[in-house]
């Protein structure tokens, strides 16, 4: 009998072996699914944040100025605009205009941002998907905002961002640079922070330690930062990550643990009937693989698959109530979706490899164990 | 037609399964190709306004913009303050916030 044929016999019985005992290895597959859901899940999640945040913000400021008092983000003056403006180096400096606005009636947050931009006229608003969801407006709308003396003014929506640049316009709303200070009363010559361009991109960092130096109330953010903000914001050691893996890893060390010590009495004396019927070792041995490799090769494949389909085709709907957090405005996101060989590998290795060496081990020591001892057990 | 062994049965699954995966990585690869207008009119947005952050999460102002967030921002409410931002817990503060 070739080898093939051999192991496809072992094979069969190992599958009716597992049929003899559906129940439990039908939870047993549900619950090693659903783990490599939730890994399969945050990695993919994780990675797509990761790699769309790199391509969008390559156009992101090359430094931003804060302002700093007492712990707190301070307005920044004119005069630091322009003592930017003389550092060697330094190509055009702006200052930014931008706040929050806590909406009462929707408890929603938003961030405004003023512009330059000719579309957005004074007493006219452009404002993203989520603002326009949470507060029924569209364009030509009017959308009431409170300002900073209790007043309320009125803005006309010009326009609505796409629902496809949502990820990063969700929650904005732009508007006339002069608009937006009447509305939080912020005074001329004072912006939210600064940014600006370098002529040398390699000496960013030399000019960010001139600013450092030249005015130690502020704290200078370079465009590099910001990308790699988001290639560790979702690191492992993070609160959702780590409770996660924590979780998915306890339970498959559990799963290990029983498999490993608990062969049933069952399993023992089906093995010592087979020793008895003339399997050799080595075949209960492969018997024992092949179940293993069965349930976490059928585990891992529909886990994988599932994950998927929960990250980039159901926009990682599960993970909507744990991201949402208090917040009351989500964006309505289409991740791009992005898998990796190696990502699947290294799954692969986390959950197929531990179970089914955890499935062979103690079937090495009862496999071992003379079968008339074992079926007088 | 019913597969005659149990073992075929399971390679057919598995076969499935490796189907669904590279359907998968076409899927992921023609949508990656495609995305490119879309990804192009946010890092437009982002160049126009000089955004710095995702809209991922807008209950507290540290988590809306990381980026922009000093070691100060969770405890603001108040000196003795603690941070309780639900997502406050899921994101860590960026690379350069760290002590090194």
């Amino acid at each position: 009998m070739s080898l093939v044929e051999r192991h496809r016999n072992i094979l069969d019985f190992a599958i009716s072996s597992l049929a003899r005992r559906w129940k439990k290895n039908l939870a047993l597959l549900a619950v090693y699914t659903f783990t490599v859901f939730v890994l399969a899940s945050v990695i993919f999640f994780t990675e797509a944040v990761k790699r769309e945040a790199r391509a969008v913000f390559q156009g992101a400021p090359e430094v931003v100025v804060q302002r700093l008092m007492a712990g707190r983000h301070d307005l920044v003056p004119q005069a630091y605009v322009e003592g930017l403006s003389r550092i060697t180096g330094v190509r055009e400096v702006r200052g930014r205009l931008w706040g929050y606005y806590y909406e009462p009636s929707t408890g929603a947050n938003y961030t405004l941002v003023a512009s330059g931009d000719p579309s957005v006229q004074p007493g006219t608003v452009a404002v993203g998907r989520g603002v326009a969801r949470t507060l029924l407006a569209e364009k030509g709308d009017l959308l009431p905002l409170k300002g900073a003396r209790g007043e309320y003014v009125s803005f006309e929506v010009a326009r609505v961002f796409s629902s496809e640049s949502e990820l990063v316009s969700a929650d904005l709303i732009e508007m006339h640079p002069e608009d937006l200070r009447g509305l939080f009363g912020m005074p001329e010559g004072f912006y939210t922070d600064i940014t600006l361009k370098v002529r040398n991109p390699k000496e960013v960092t030399v000019v960010a330690d001139k600013i450092r130096r030249l005015f130690p109330d502020t704290r200078p953010i370079l465009r590099d930062e910001i990308l790699r903000t988001y290639d560790s914001v979702f690191d492992w050691r993070s609160g959702l990550l780590l409770v996660i893996f924590a979780g998915a890893v306890t339970a498959f060390i559990i799963f290990a643990w029983d498999k490993a010590t608990s062969l049933s009495l069952e399993e023992r004396r089906e093995m010592g009937v087979l020793k008895a019927v003339g399997w050799e070792t080595s075949e209960v041995i492969a018997m024992k693989s092949w179940e293993g490799i069965v349930i976490s090769l059928a585990a891992f494949l529909a886990g994988v698959l599932a994950a998927y389909l929960h990250v980039f085709v159901s926009s990682a709907a599960l993970f909507e109530p744990v991201l949402k957090g208090w917040a009351v405005l989500y964006p309505r996101y289409d991740l791009v979706p992005h898998i990796d060989p190696y990502q699947i590998l290294a799954l692969f290795f986390l959950t197929v490899v531990p179970y089914t060496v955890a499935t062979v081990v103690p079937s090495w020591n009862a496999a071992t164990v003379d079968p008339d001892l074992i079926m007088r057990q | 037609m019913t597969p005659a062994r149990k073992s075929d049965a399971f390679g057919l699954l598995v076969l499935a399964g490796l189907v669904g995966l590279a359907i998968a990585f076409t899927h992921a690869e023609v949508r990656e190709r495609l995305s490119g207008p879309g990804l192009r009119e946010k890092a437009a947005l982002v160049e126009r306004l000089e955004l710095t952050d995702l809209a991922l999460f807008t209950d507290a102002r540290y988590a809306r913009h990381p980026s922009m967030a000093d070691r100060h921002t969770p405890f603001q409410d108040g000196p003795l303050s603690m941070e309780h931002f639900p997502s406050g817990s899921l994101v860590l503060p960026p690379p350069h916030l760290r002590p090194r």
